[in-house]
């Protein structure tokens, strides 16, 4: 390999110091011995032990997943959804206006998505809760998975689904059966889009959560504002650890089926 | 020819499988099908001809379901199919880019249709076998698309559409992605599965070769009409306008006044230059403009004025196409009008005894030239 130029080492040291220093700093605090966040006794597991006995948290945890869970499977429905009417209806009456309202709320302020979503739970006299935070999750995710799905379906050859009508499928067998596993990893990473949207959601939970759920975000964010306390550490870097798996399983399972994909075209070529 | 002469548009006993009955097609203000009425029939190979926009594929896409007439009925086997969804219809589309399922095997994408209907496994499975064995591709079954070349591709696509064994088969340009000789071969093989199918063909292409080669009834279709229906032969001997003559094939078109005489009709088509003679079908009004097309395999070339040949012209070679098999002459005659006359090249190019600039001599029959009204 070629070496890289002075300048080019500075540059990706600084880049990479910028984006990882604090990170690695938080791993490292959490295996602290010391109850004191900035001074360093030694190595200790012992916050994680502690972590582990904290039901507050561990339940705070169990709501994130379930939200997500839900609220992205929820959201990939109806994104794929809107996206496909985008998409597949032509120019109906007020195309325009129903693409700029579903993707309006990619640019639209947080607090004001929070704060709407709170006056219409408390005018319809929704008592705030876990489904709350589902539907608010879901509402701001859809967004997100329509525009993935969409621009796949733009590429998407119309023929197909003619093929799939012209061979006898209705139009719902012809989107099951054709459309939908062609489209498939657009739809997979509009989940996973949404899945961790709604995981690391600090603001919009917040407005829609009650006290009978508490998502693990507004749990270290409360907590946080007592005081750093090494727990959180640990926590924060389980998360990490969460999330790095996560992202680097997914870029491996793309990585392989695009080798395998390759594979069979060259053999294909040579036979 | 000994053997039945296929003609039911001949034959007013019969009754056609599919009837265009006054149906126009409008897109906005785009009228891409203008008061269309045709009648094809069963067993046919139907070949719809025409320049890009011409509307040949809104047609077919009429007949698959995709598109519904604006105005006019259109009728498959008797039936209005007025609002038959494309799924319900008996008709199977071979499409353009062959559409076939990526995510699907060979198999699959073949056994897709027929999944679709009430059938056992092993009825489904012995019609994919018969489909693989019809189009050699017992090989490629556990394939996917993207693993077989584009003549195989084609023939996943043909066996797809006709394992149904729908009543009609429309095929949209499907010969245009394969080289020519790939296309060629594939011509013949057509025209083996509808023979072996007795399937009605209906084919949309731009390709005149293609039209003329497979089709038992070729429409010359333009600006959302048909301008002729007939056979191959028929478009090409004796075309209706100038348009059709012009689209099949290569023409000379020479324009002038027709007047009766005692073998046909005199045209007279330069100054100071002695009528041509030319046999008409209809009958003609003394003075009327007219045009002759002349098909340039249908003119002689010599260097000598032809002795007894009712029309001479003279003329200077400008330019000489060399297609290995076949030269094609352009010759410029009074008037500035250019004709082509083509010959086969009998003998070897070095003795070739004309040339570029040589004054030469052009003749044809008085029943070579088509009388063409304007």
């Amino acid at each position: 390999m070629k070496r890289m130029s002075w300048f080019n080492t500075v540059s990706i040291t600084l880049g990479f110091v910028f984006l990882y220093l604090p990170m690695v700093i938080l791993v490292v605090y959490s295996f602290n011995a010391s109850k004191l966040v900035t001074v360093w006794a030694g190595f200790s597991t012992k916050w994680y032990v502690e972590l582990m006995g904290n039901e507050a948290f561990l339940d705070a945890a169990w709501v994130t997943v379930k939200v997500a869970v839900l609220s992205s499977t929820l959201a990939t429905v109806l994104g794929t959804m809107a996206a496909y009417v985008l998409v597949r209806a032509g120019r109906f009456h007020g195309r325009t206006l129903f693409s700029g309202m579903i993707y309006a709320p990619l640019v639209m302020p947080e607090v004001i998505t929070g704060l709407s979503l709170l006056l219409l739970f408390i005018g319809i006299g929704l008592d705030r809760g876990i489904f709350t935070i589902i539907l608010a999750h879901t509402t701001f995710a859809m967004c997100y998975v329509s525009v993935v799905v969409s621009s796949r379906l733009v590429s998407f050859d119309r023929a197909l689904e003619e093929a799939a009508l012209d061979l006898g499928c209705t139009q719902f067998q012809a989107f099951r059966l054709v459309t939908l596993p062609i489209i498939a990893p657009a739809v997979i990473s509009g989940w996973l889009l949404a899945f961790t949207l709604s995981l690391d959601d600090l603001v919009i939970a917040s407005f829609t959560a009650g006290p009978s759920a508490t998502t693990l975000p507004i749990k270290i964010f409360s907590a946080v504002r007592l005081g750093v306390s090494p727990e959180i550490n640990a926590l924060s870097t389980i998360m990490i650890g969460i999330v790095t798996v996560g992202v680097i399983s997914a870029s491996l399972i793309s990585k392989r089926a695009s080798l395998r994909q390759q594979a069979e075209e060259q053999a294909a070529v040579r036979t | 020819m000994a053997q039945n002469v296929f003609a039911p548009w001949d034959d007013p006993t019969e009754t056609p499988l599919i009837q265009f009955k006054g149906v126009t097609k409008r897109f906005g203000d785009f009228v891409a099908i203008d008061n269309l009425t045709q009648d094809i029939y069963a067993r046919e190979f139907f070949a719809l001809l025409g320049p890009s926009g011409c509307g040949k594929t809104t047609m077919m896409r009429m007949l698959a379901g995709f598109e519904a007439p604006s105005e006019g009925q259109i009728l498959i086997a008797g039936t209005d199919m007025a609002h038959v969804p494309p799924n319900l219809r008996a008709v199977n589309m071979m499409f353009q880019s062959y559409a076939l399922f990526p995510h699907l095997s060979v198999w699959d994408n073949i056994a897709f249709g027929l999944k679709r209907e009430r059938h056992t496994k092993d009825a489904v499975s012995a019609r994919v076998e018969e489909m693989l064995k019809l189009t050699r591709l017992e090989k490629f079954a556990k394939r996917k698309p993207h693993q077989i070349s584009g003549g195989q591709r084609q023939r996943v696509a043909l066996a797809r559409s006709l394992a149904k064994a729908p009543k009609l088969l429309l095929l949209d340009e499907p010969l245009g992605a394969l080289d020519k000789k790939l296309r060629q071969d594939t011509q013949f093989e057509l025209m083996d599965i509808q023979e072996k199918t007795g399937t009605t063909f209906v084919i949309v292409t731009h390709d005149q070769e293609e039209a003329m080669t497979v089709a038992s009834r070729v429409a010359v279709m333009d600006e959302g009409r048909i301008m002729q229906v007939s056979t191959p032969a028929q478009i090409y001997e004796a075309p209706n306008s100038v348009y059709v003559a012009d689209f099949i094939g290569d023409v000379n078109i020479i324009e002038g006044t027709a007047s009766p005489s005692v073998n046909g009709y005199e045209v007279r088509w330069a100054e100071g230059h002695a009528p041509l003679v030319a046999k008409a079908s209809q009958v003609l009004r003394e003075g009327q403009r007219i045009s002759l097309a002349i098909r340039p395999e249908k003119v002689s070339i010599s260097a000598e004025k032809p002795e007894n040949s009712v029309n001479a012209i003279e003329g200077k070679i400008i330019d000489i196409a060399y297609l290995g098999n076949l030269s094609t002459y352009h010759v410029e005659v009074a008037g500035g009008i250019m004709v082509k006359a083509q010959t086969a090249n009998t003998r070897r190019l070095s003795r070739r005894e004309l040339t570029w600039e040589d004054k030469v001599w052009l003749n044809w029959t008085d029943t070579a030239a088509v009388v063409l009204e304007q």
